[in-house]
C-alpha cells in the first residue's frame, strides 16, 4: 500500500495530466452530443417517422463494439485527440436523445391544453411548459451518458489521445499493477462523482408539483 | 476470409459463453431478491459498483489475478452481464400487476407454480431485453479482449491500429460491428414473440 502511495507521488504528474485529459475528452463529448441531442430531441417530437429513424440510427451506433468504432475512425480522422472526442460523441447521443424525445412526448395533454388555453405560443409551450417537465428526464439522459463515456474514454488511449486509460494499457503491457490501479481508480472515482453530482442536480431541476409524488425515474 | 469467419464465430462463442454463465446464476439470483428486500438492496449496489468500473480497468485488474487468456475475457463478462440480467429480472418479476400474483395464489397455485406459470411467462420479455443489452455488451467488451491475449475479432482491429492498416482495422471492425447489430435485432425480435399474448394486445390500444 505505501508502496501505491510513493509510486503515485512519483508520478503524479503523469496521473494528474492523464485525469486532466480524460475530463476533458469526457466532458467535451457529452457536452457535444447534448448539444445535438437535446435541440433534435425537440425538433422530433411530432415528427414520429423522423424520430423513429433517429434513434435507430443513434442505437445502431450505440451497439457498434467500441474498439471497432475507434477503428472505423481511424482510417478517417486518423489519431488524436480529436477522432477520439468524435467517437465519443456519437456515443454519448443515443441516450440524451431518446430522453428528451420521450420525456417530451410524455408531457401530459392536459397540460398543454392548459397552456394553450392561456394564450401561450408554441415557443412559450416549449419553454414554460413542456421542457421544465421534461428537463428531468433529459437531465437523466446526461447522466447516463456521461457515466457510460467516461467509462469508454479509456479506449481513447488505443488511438492515441491519452486520458487514463493509457495509464491502464501500460499497466497491461508491462504487468504493472500500480499503473492499473493509477489508471483505474481515478476514472472509477471520475464516474462515481459525476453521477453522483449530476443525480443531485436531477432532483434540484426536477419541478416541485412533480417532486410530491415522490417520482423516481429511470 | 476463412480466418476471418472463424475469429467472428469464436467472438460469438466467448461472449455467448460469458453471457450464459451470467444468466445461470443472475436469473435465480433475481427470482431469489424478490422475496428478500435487504438481499435486494445488497445485490444491486454491489451489481451497480462493478459496472462502473470501465472495462478496460476491469479486463486488466483480472488479468493480474487469473493471467493472460479468454478464460479472464469471460469472467469480466460474466461480471459485466450480471447487472442488466438481475435488474430486469428482479424488475420483471416485481412489476407485474399484483391482482394477476393473487388470482394465481387464488387458484390453489403453490410458489413454485406461480413462479412458472404466472411470474416468468410475463417477465420473460423483460428479462430478455437485459439478455439483449448483455450480450451487446459483452461483444463490445469482448474486442478489447486482445489486450489481455484473448481470441476474437479484437485481434485484427488491435494490429491494425498499430500497424495503421485500414483494411485490416475494418475486417475485424466491420464483422464486429455487424455481429452486435444481428445479434441485438434478433433477440429484440425474440422478445417481441416471446410476450404473451395478452400482454401484446393491452400494448397496442
Amino acid at each position: 500500500m505505501s508502496d501505491f502511495v510513493s509510486f503515485l507521488q512519483y508520478n503524479s504528474d503523469a496521473v494528474i495530466t492523464a485525469t486532466l485529459q480524460h475530463v476533458y475528452l469526457s466532458f467535451g463529448a457529452v457536452f457535444a452530443g447534448a448539444s445535438l441531442a437535446i435541440p433534435l430531441g425537440i425538433w422530433l417530437t411530432g415528427r414520429e417517422k423522423a424520430a423513429q429513424a433517429c434513434l435507430s440510427v443513434t442505437g445502431t451506433i450505440q451497439t457498434i463494439p467500441s474498439l471497432a468504432l475507434f477503428g472505423f475512425a481511424l482510417p478517417i480522422l486518423g489519431i488524436g485527440f480529436f477522432p477520439a472526442m468524435v467517437v465519443l460523441f456519437l456515443y454519448s447521443l443515443l441516450p440524451i436523445l431518446r430522453n428528451t424525445y420521450t420525456s417530451l412526448k410524455g408531457v401530459s395533454p392536459a397540460l398543454i391544453e392548459a397552456g394553450k388555453g392561456m394564450g401561450m405560443s408554441n415557443c412559450q409551450l416549449l419553454v414554460m411548459v413542456k421542457l421544465p417537465l421534461a428537463l428531468p428526464v433529459i437531465m437523466t439522459g446526461i447522466r447516463i451518458s456521461s457515466i457510460y463515456i467516461i467509462s469508454w474514454a479509456t479506449f481513447a488511449a488505443f488511438i492515441g489521445a491519452g486520458g487514463l486509460g493509457d495509464l491502464i494499457v501500460t499497466g497491461i503491457q508491462t504487468m504493472d499493477l500500480y499503473f492499473i490501479l493509477a489508471g483505474a481508480i481515478p476514472t472509477a472515482l471520475l464516474a462515481l462523482v459525476t453521477g453522483w453530482v449530476l443525480g443531485l442536480l436531477e432532483r434540484a431541476v426536477t419541478p416541485r408539483g412533480l417532486r410530491i409524488y415522490g417520482v423516481e425515474r429511470e | 476470409m476463412d480466418n476471418i469467419l472463424l475469429l467472428t464465430i469464436e467472438h460469438l462463442e466467448l461472449s455467448a459463453v460469458g453471457v450464459l454463465l451470467a444468466m445461470a446464476v443472475g436469473i435465480p439470483l433475481g427470482i431469489i431478491i424478490t422475496r428478500y428486500r435487504l438481499a435486494a438492496g445488497i445485490t444491486m449496489a454491489v451489481t451497480d459498483i462493478l459496472q462502473t468500473v470501465p472495462a478496460l480497468a476491469m479486463l486488466a485488474l483480472l488479468m493480474m489475478v487469473f493471467g493472460l487468456g479468454d478464460t479472464t475475457l469471460v469472467i469480466s463478462l460474466v461480471l459485466y452481464s450480471l447487472l442488466p440480467i438481475v435488474r430486469n429480472t428482479y424488475a420483471g418479476i416485481l412489476g407485474i400487476d399484483k391482482g394477476l400474483v393473487e388470482a394465481g395464489r387464488g387458484m390453489g397455485m403453490t410458489r413454485l407454480q406461480l413462479l412458472r406459470l404466472v411470474q416468468l411467462p410475463i417477465a420473460l420479455p423483460v428479462i430478455l431485453a437485459g439478455i439483449r443489452v448483455a450480450l451487446v455488451t459483452a461483444i463490445g467488451i469482448a474486442t478489447i479482449g486482445v489486450l489481455i491475449g484473448a481470441g476474437g475479432l479484437g485481434s485484427p482491429i488491435w494490429r491494425g491500429i498499430q500497424q495503421t492498416d485500414a483494411v485490416l482495422i475494418l475486417s475485424g471492425a466491420v464483422p464486429a460491428a455487424l455481429l452486435a447489430i444481428v445479434c441485438d435485432v434478433g433477440l429484440e425480435r425474440l422478445e417481441r414473440a416471446m410476450t404473451p399474448r395478452g400482454l401484446r394486445a393491452t400494448a397496442h390500444r
